[in-house]
C-alpha cells in the first residue's frame, strides 16, 4: 500500500510542476464558465436595427417605441427611402430593417389589416431568425392590445424577407468561419511547429552555420504551408459551391486575394510563436490557446460579437480572424466589392506588417 | 595567398550579463591540424566554438576563421566551414540520399556536383545499398559517420565537431577517428570539442578550458610530461581541480 501511495504522490508532483497542465486542469473550467456564463451568448441583445417609417402615425410610433425599448433591439438609424435599405445592409450597419408602409394606421382602422415588413441580414441565419421572431412577437403584443371587441379582429401581417440567404442555410455562416479557422490552424500552428521542430532536433544549429540566410530559412519553412493553405481554400470553396450550395456571390479573385493576405497574417503569427517556444508541444499549446480558441470564440463565427460585453468586443478586434471573417462574408455571401471591405483589409495588412517585422527581427540568428 | 593559420583568436571574450563564459582566450590553429578543444561541461567550450562558427558575436577580442573576421565577415566564414552538432544534425525522417542532397544543396553545390558527391560519399562509407533508408533506421555508428561526411561535403577549410562521439561505443569511436585522420590528411583542419579525454590523445594539439580560460595548450605528449600524468585524463583532473563552476 505504501508503495502505491508513494507513486500517487509522485504523480501529484508531476502535475504540480507542469504549469501547462495545471493551467488546463484548474483555470480552464473557471474561465470557460465565466466566458460562457456571462460573455458569450447566442442570446440576442441590443442588436442594431433600422426603421423605415413611411407612415409616421401614432400606431407606428407606438410599435417603434416598443421595439426600441426592448433589450433585444437598438434602433440606430431612421431611414427615409426604400433605396437606403440596400446601402445600410451593405455597410453592415444593421442586422434588420423594420419597414412600415404608408398609411399604416389608416389601413388598420379601416380594413383591420396592415402589413409590416421585416428585412433581415441572413448571412447569419440563426441571428436573422431570432431577430425576426422577437420583432414579430413584439408586433403581436401590440396587436393584442388593440380593441378586442370588434367582429373582425385586427391583423398585422409581418412579412419577413431574409436577405442574402433566403433559404437560411447554416452553411452561409459557417463556411466563412471554417475558412478562417482552417487557415489559422494550418498556417500558424503547423508553421510554428515546423520551425520549432528544427530547434528540437538540433539541426537548427547546423542550418544557421550554413550560408543560407535566416530570413530565407523562415520563408522556406512557410512556403509548403502557404501552398497547402491554397489547396485548403480551393477545396473548401469547391465543396461549398457544389456540395453545400453556397454560391460565391462576389468576386472570386478578390476572395482569393484576401485569403492569401490572411494566410500571410497567420504565417507571421506562426513565426512569432516559434521564436518564443522551445518544443513542438509548447508550440502546439500556445497556438491553441492564443489562436484557435480566440478565433473560435471571438471571430463572430459562433457567437455574434455585438452581443458580447464591451470589454470582449474590444478584445475581438485583436483577433485577426474576426476581420477576415467579415471580409469573407461580405464578399462571398453578400457579393460585395472591394469598396466595402477596404477598411478590414487595411487592418489585416497593418497587423501582418507589424507581425512580420517583429518576428523576423526576433528570429534568433545568434543562438543566444 | 592562403593563410597558414586557419583559426586565430586573441583575447576572445563573451560575457552574458555578469557571467563571463569565455574569458580572454588566445590561441591559433594550423592548417591540417587536428585541434582538440577540451574542458568540462560549463567551461565555455561550446560558447567559444559558437563564436568561431559565427553563431554568436563576441563581446570583445578578435578572431578570424579561414582568414575571415568573425565580426564583419560572418557569411564568408559560414561558407568555408563545416559543422557537426552534438545530435549529429541529420533528419531522421529523411533518407540518407535526401539528407545528402539537402546539405549539399544549402552549401551551394550544383546539381552535377551533388550527384557526384552523393555517389562518392556513399561509396566511401560503403552504404550504397542504404541510400533509400530513413536515417532513423541506421545504427548509431553509421549515423555518426554519415553526419561527418555530410559536414565536409562542400570541402570546407575547417570542420567543427561538437562532441561528435557522444553515446557511441568505443569500437565505433575508433573507426570514426580513423575517418577524421583521413580527412585531416587531405588538408582539412579539424576542430573538435570533446569531454572524452582518451580522444584527446588522438589530436595533434589540445587546449583545456577551465572556467572560461585556456589553462593549457600543447601536444598531448608534452602536456602529460608537464603535468606529470600518464594519460590525458590525469592531466585534466589536475587542471579541473581548480575549476569553480560546472554545468553549461
Amino acid at each position: 500500500m505504501k508503495q502505491f501511495l508513494v507513486f500517487v504522490r509522485k504523480e501529484f508532483l508531476h502535475i504540480w510542476r507542469d504549469s501547462r497542465t495545471l493551467f488546463i486542469l484548474i483555470w480552464m473550467p473557471i474561465v470557460q464558465i465565466i466566458l460562457y456564463g456571462f460573455a458569450l451568448t447566442n442570446e440576442v441583445k441590443n442588436s442594431k436595427i433600422a426603421i423605415l417609417d413611411e407612415s409616421k402615425d401614432e400606431a407606428t410610433t407606438v410599435i417603434i417605441n416598443q421595439i426600441d425599448a426592448s433589450r433585444y433591439f437598438q434602433v440606430v438609424a431612421y431611414l427615409h427611402t426604400f433605396k437606403e435599405i440596400g446601402a445600410t445592409f451593405r455597410q453592415g450597419k444593421v442586422r434588420m430593417v423594420v419597414v412600415f408602409p404608408q398609411g399604416f394606421r389608416d389601413d388598420l382602422l379601416h380594413t383591420h389589416h396592415a402589413q409590416i415588413q421585416l428585412i433581415a441580414d441572413a448571412s447569419d441565419p440563426n441571428m436573422a431568425n431570432t431577430l425576426t421572431n422577437y420583432a414579430s412577437s413584439i408586433i403581436n403584443d401590440y396587436q393584442e392590445t388593440l380593441d378586442r371587441d370588434v367582429k373582425m379582429p385586427y391583423q398585422i401581417n409581418t412579412q419577413v424577407r431574409m436577405l442574402y440567404n433566403p433559404e437560411l442555410k447554416g452553411a452561409y455562416n459557417f463556411v466563412p468561419g471554417v475558412m478562417a479557422l482552417v487557415l489559422m490552424l494550418v498556417c500558424a500552428m503547423m508553421t510554428s511547429m515546423a520551425i520549432v521542430r528544427e530547434k528540437e532536433m538540433g539541426t537548427m544549429e547546423v542550418i544557421l552555420v550554413s550560408p543560407l540566410k535566416p530570413f530565407r530559412i523562415i520563408i522556406a519553412k512557410t512556403i509548403p504551408y502557404l501552398m497547402v493553405s491554397m489547396l485548403n481554400i480551393a477545396s473548401i470553396l469547391l465543396l461549398s459551391v457544389y456540395a453545400l450550395d453556397v454560391p460565391i456571390a462576389g468576386n472570386l479573385t478578390l476572395l482569393i486575394g484576401e485569403s492569401i493576405l490572411f494566410t500571410v497574417t497567420s504565417l507571421s503569427i506562426g513565426i512569432l510563436i516559434s521564436n518564443s517556444v522551445k518544443t513542438q508541444q509548447a508550440a502546439m499549446f500556445t497556438s491553441m490557446m492564443s489562436l484557435f480558441l480566440p478565433t473560435l470564440l471571438f471571430s463572430g463565427f459562433l457567437f455574434p460579437v455585438e452581443n458580447m460585453p464591451i470589454a470582449l468586443q474590444i478584445i475581438s478586434n485583436i483577433v485577426p480572424a474576426k476581420w477576415y471573417y467579415i471580409i469573407v462574408k461580405q464578399i462571398m455571401i453578400k457579393g460585395l466589392g472591394f469598396q466595402y471591405v477596404w477598411k478590414e483589409t487595411l487592418v489585416l495588412i497593418g497587423m501582418t506588417a507589424a507581425l512580420l517585422a517583429i518576428s523576423i527581427r526576433n528570429f534568433k540568428i545568434r543562438l543566444e | 595567398m592562403q593563410e597558414q593559420k586557419v583559426i586565430t583568436a586573441h583575447q576572445l571574450t563573451k560575457v552574458f550579463g555578469n557571467f563571463t563564459a569565455v574569458d580572454h582566450i588566445t590561441f591559433e590553429v594550423d592548417r591540417g591540424e587536428i585541434f582538440g578543444f577540451l574542458g568540462a561541461n560549463g567551461a565555455g567550450k561550446t560558447t567559444a566554438m559558437r563564436m568561431l562558427c559565427g553563431l554568436l558575436l563576441p563581446t570583445s577580442g578578435t578572431a578570424s576563421v579561414a582568414g575571415f573576421d568573425v565580426y564583419r565577415q560572418n557569411e564568408m566564414i559560414k561558407r568555408n566551414i563545416g559543422y557537426m552538432s552534438q545530435k549529429f544534425s541529420l533528419y531522421e525522417d529523411l533518407t540518407v540520399r535526401e539528407n545528402i542532397r539537402f546539405y549539399a544543396g544549402i552549401y551551394g553545390l550544383s546539381d552535377v556536383q551533388i550527384k557526384q558527391k552523393t555517389g562518392s560519399l556513399l561509396a566511401q562509407l560503403h552504404i550504397e545499398d542504404q541510400e533509400k533508408t530513413l536515417v532513423r533506421d541506421l545504427p548509431l555508428g553509421w549515423k555518426q559517420k554519415l553526419a561527418f561526411s555530410i559536414a565536409i561535403v562542400h570541402d570546407p577549410a575547417i570542420v567543427f565537431l561538437d562532441e561528435p562521439t557522444g553515446g557511441v561505443d568505443p569500437v565505433a569511436r575508433k573507426e570514426f577517428w580513423g575517418m577524421i585522420y583521413e580527412t585531416s590528411a587531405k588538408g582539412i583542419t579539424i576542430f573538435v570539442t570533446t569531454h572524452y579525454m582518451d580522444e584527446a590523445e588522438y589530436c595533434n594539439r589540445v587546449s583545456i578550458m577551465v572556467d572560461g580560460k585556456i589553462e593549457a595548450l600543447d601536444t598531448p605528449a608534452k602536456l602529460m610530461k608537464t603535468y606529470d600524468a600518464n594519460s590525458m585524463d590525469g592531466v585534466f583532473l589536475k587542471l579541473a581541480r581548480k575549476a569553480t563552476r560546472a554545468g553549461e
